[in-house]
């Protein structure tokens, strides 16, 4: 078991690195090489070639006059020190850029996913103990169309009515800036004020589908055999409700758990943009329409390793959750 | 009804020369017919969220069609009075836009290349994932941990981000490049579901008569494995387009794809930037675009939901008991218990 969790750990670091190789890959890809553009503004502006080499390299820590290999190797090893290059557009190093963002993305992102499952099971295994009745159908009804509004549709509405119409909440921003940035109950406020649309836009369509397979998962729990012997033996309900069946039907629902945390992390571009929360996606946006190739590619590369040691964290926890867990790999090959 | 009546003429016609073998052929392309295509069609079309979901998919592709064909004013501003609002002028139903354009040539010329990007990109994830999973799940061992190393790598990076980047990179206009890129790393969660389906299937009876009998891998894949897989596959390949869906209008909303031809999310973009939210005249200008996206996800899923109730065995049985009686046993037992 030991020997899992070391593989387990050497693939984060595998897939960590696997992706910074992309992004150097990427970066050469980009229209017209990573800093042409910067490099010809420079040359007009009259600074003397060697200068302009000199401040790209300082910029992504990348010479364009060394071969291939070398650049990768500085690029790595620069990563490899926490140096993600300065951004272009904003002129601070990229690491302090995402030092800001980060924590508010991690915070959207972890309180609206943790809605989503508390909401979805409550709401799901409700379904499915009163399965066909007019609960039901309602909050299946609702369920399926909260699921067809795209978590940006939501936004949009929701900025509309609530920040733009009726004023109660603000439009823009992670605190507002009479606030003073220590923290203290004003802060807090603050910050949840402006928290509460993102995440209440966020969590609604993906709870519906949550209670949806929470529904399912339960209905074909109950059907099992060891529910009717359970309630033969005249367990009681709840310890039946708890015990037996939610512990099974939350099983399946845990892998998912994995694949929505990466679905998640990855529309916050979209969410932060509308509600101009600054944080991760929101410069990973405001790089790319400013042709800020090093903030672009840090943005990237940290909510990659966000997801990355997310999952990791899942992996090792779900062993753990459900006991009957194989390693899961078929060794007889055909 | 008509293909089958050709089909039995043709193959009776056969059965006079002489050959009993192509007897046994006709009723097993009966049999076929009956079991996977008849049967769940009927189920299919009873569930009403089925019907409703192919109704509405229906009216998307009319709507194409009139695009197409061009049955509708192509959308260009100042062809209108500005700010109409909802059914103000029944020539232009959905009203117009600051810039005086027909929202409704805007809608309807946005959904062939959207019908397009949504159906290659859920073709594409769709494939590579069976093709991963089915042979990750049948060969075992070393290609197992290959291929799901490689997914679980795939997995790893932040969908949308990725697609923003590469958008950026290869600038692709084309709709089916475009759902292509989105769905790139859709493939890998679905293949390790269908990985984990494949490794109980190997297990049957029948896979290890047809490896016995030395039939080669791809033959049994295709054969045995797949036909046990394409329930699950159907239903996952409409989310995967409505994924699709989804993050394009979202990355069109956000102005980050190149676009040559109309687009929900465009539409909604300048209704956004153009000030749709600050006043009540021009919220049409956002509803019209956002009432299209809804339409056309509540289709997709309704769709998906129905067609999961068609393959789920119990529902099943339940369906279709009365009229066949050869239902298997153990199908039987579980819609007793419910």
């Amino acid at each position: 078991m030991v020997n899992y969790y070391v593989r387990r750990t050497a693939r984060v670091f595998v897939t960590v690195f696997l992706v910074a190789s992309l992004t150097f890959g990427l970066v050469r890809l980009l229209p017209g090489g990573p800093f042409t553009l910067l490099r010809a503004q420079l040359l007009r502006q009259g600074v003397p070639a060697d200068e302009v080499d000199a401040r790209i390299a300082n910029l992504q820590n990348i010479r364009p006059d060394e071969p291939l290999w070398q650049q990768y190797i500085d690029y790595m090893l620069a990563l490899f020190q926490g140096n993600l290059g300065e951004s272009i557009s904003l002129g601070e190093p990229v690491v302090a850029v995402i030092a800001k963002a980060a924590p508010w993305t991690v915070f959207v992102v972890l309180v609206s996913t943790i809605l989503v499952f508390v909401i979805g099971i409550f709401i799901g295994s409700l379904q499915a103990y009163w399965e066909g009745s007019r609960f039901d159908q309602l909050v299946t009804g609702v369920s399926i169309s909260l699921m067809s509004l795209p978590f940006y549709v939501v936004a949009v509405i929701a900025l509309y009515i609530f920040a733009y119409q009726l004023g109660w909440l603000p439009t823009a921003g992670t605190v507002s800036n009479s606030v003073e940035r220590s923290l203290g109950v004003p802060f807090l406020v603050s910050a949840l004020k402006h928290s509460i649309l993102p995440i209440v836009s966020y969590t609604l369509g993906a709870a519906g589908g949550q209670a949806l397979a929470m529904r399912g998962n339960s209905i074909q729990v109950l059907g099992n055999d060891y529910v009717q012997v359970a309630r033969l033996r005249g367990l009681s309900d709840r310890r039946i409700a708890t015990r037996y069946v939610a512990r099974n039907a939350i099983l399946p629902m845990y892998t998912g758990f994995l694949l929505l945390l990466g679905f998640r992390l990855g529309g916050t571009v979209i969410l932060e943009q509308i509600f101009s929360y600054t944080g991760l996606g929101y410069y990973m946006i405001t790089a790319l329409n400013a042709n800020d190739y090093p903030l672009m590619m840090g943005t990237f590369l940290v909510i990659t390793v966000a997801l990355v040691v997310g999952v990791f964290i899942a992996d090792l926890t779900y062993s753990r959750i459900d006991p009957r867990i194989s390693a899961g790999e078929s060794d007889e090959a055909y | 009804m008509k293909p089958t009546e050709t089909e039995t003429t043709s193959v009776d016609w056969r059965s006079d020369s002489g050959s009993s073998a192509d007897v046994t052929r006709k009723e097993r392309l009966k049999e076929i017919y009956e079991a996977q295509i008849r049967t769940p069609a009927v189920i299919a079309w009873s569930d009403w969220r089925t019907r409703f979901g192919l109704l509405i998919i229906g009216v998307y592709l009319l709507m194409g069609l009139v695009a197409v064909l061009g049955l509708w004013r192509e959308p260009s501003t100042s062809q209108a009075p500005r700010y109409l609002t909802l059914f103000e002028n029944m020539n232009y139903p959905l009203g117009t836009t600051a810039s005086g354009t027909d929202l409704m040539a805007l809608i309807i010329h946005s959904t062939p290349s959207i019908l397009i990007m949504i159906t290659a990109g859920a073709v594409w994830a769709t494939v590579i994932a069976v093709i991963i999973g089915t042979v990750a799940g049948y060969k075992g061992g070393r290609v197992d941990r290959g291929l799901m190393s490689f997914s679980d790598l795939v997995m790893a990076i932040p969908g949308l981000p990725l697609v923003i980047i590469l958008a950026v990179t290869l600038n692709p206009e084309n709709p089916v490049l475009l759902g292509v890129i989105i769905n790139i790393s859709y493939w890998a969660g679905l293949g390790r579901s269908l990985r984990s389906q494949v490794l109980t299937i190997r297990e049957n009876n029948y896979v290890e008569a047809s490896r016995t009998m030395g039939i080669s891998t791809p033959r049994i894949i295709i054969k045995d494995v797949i036909p046990n897989l394409m329930p699950y596959v159907t239903v996952n390949f409409v989310f995967a387009a409505r994924y699709v869906m989804f993050a394009s209008v979202g990355l069109y909303f956000l102005g980050v794809l190149p676009y040559s031809t109309q687009n929900w999310g465009v539409t909604l973009n300048f209704a956004y930037s153009g000030g749709a939210l600050f006043s009540l005249e021009a919220a049409h200008w956002l509803l019209a675009p956002m009432a299209a996206i809804m339409g056309l996800s509540l289709g997709l899923i309704l769709l998906g939901q129905g067609l999961d109730r068609v393959f789920n065995p119990r529902v099943r049985t339940r369906m279709a008991g009365e009229s066949k009686s050869t239902a298997e046993d153990d199908e039987d037992t579980v819609t007793e218990v419910l």
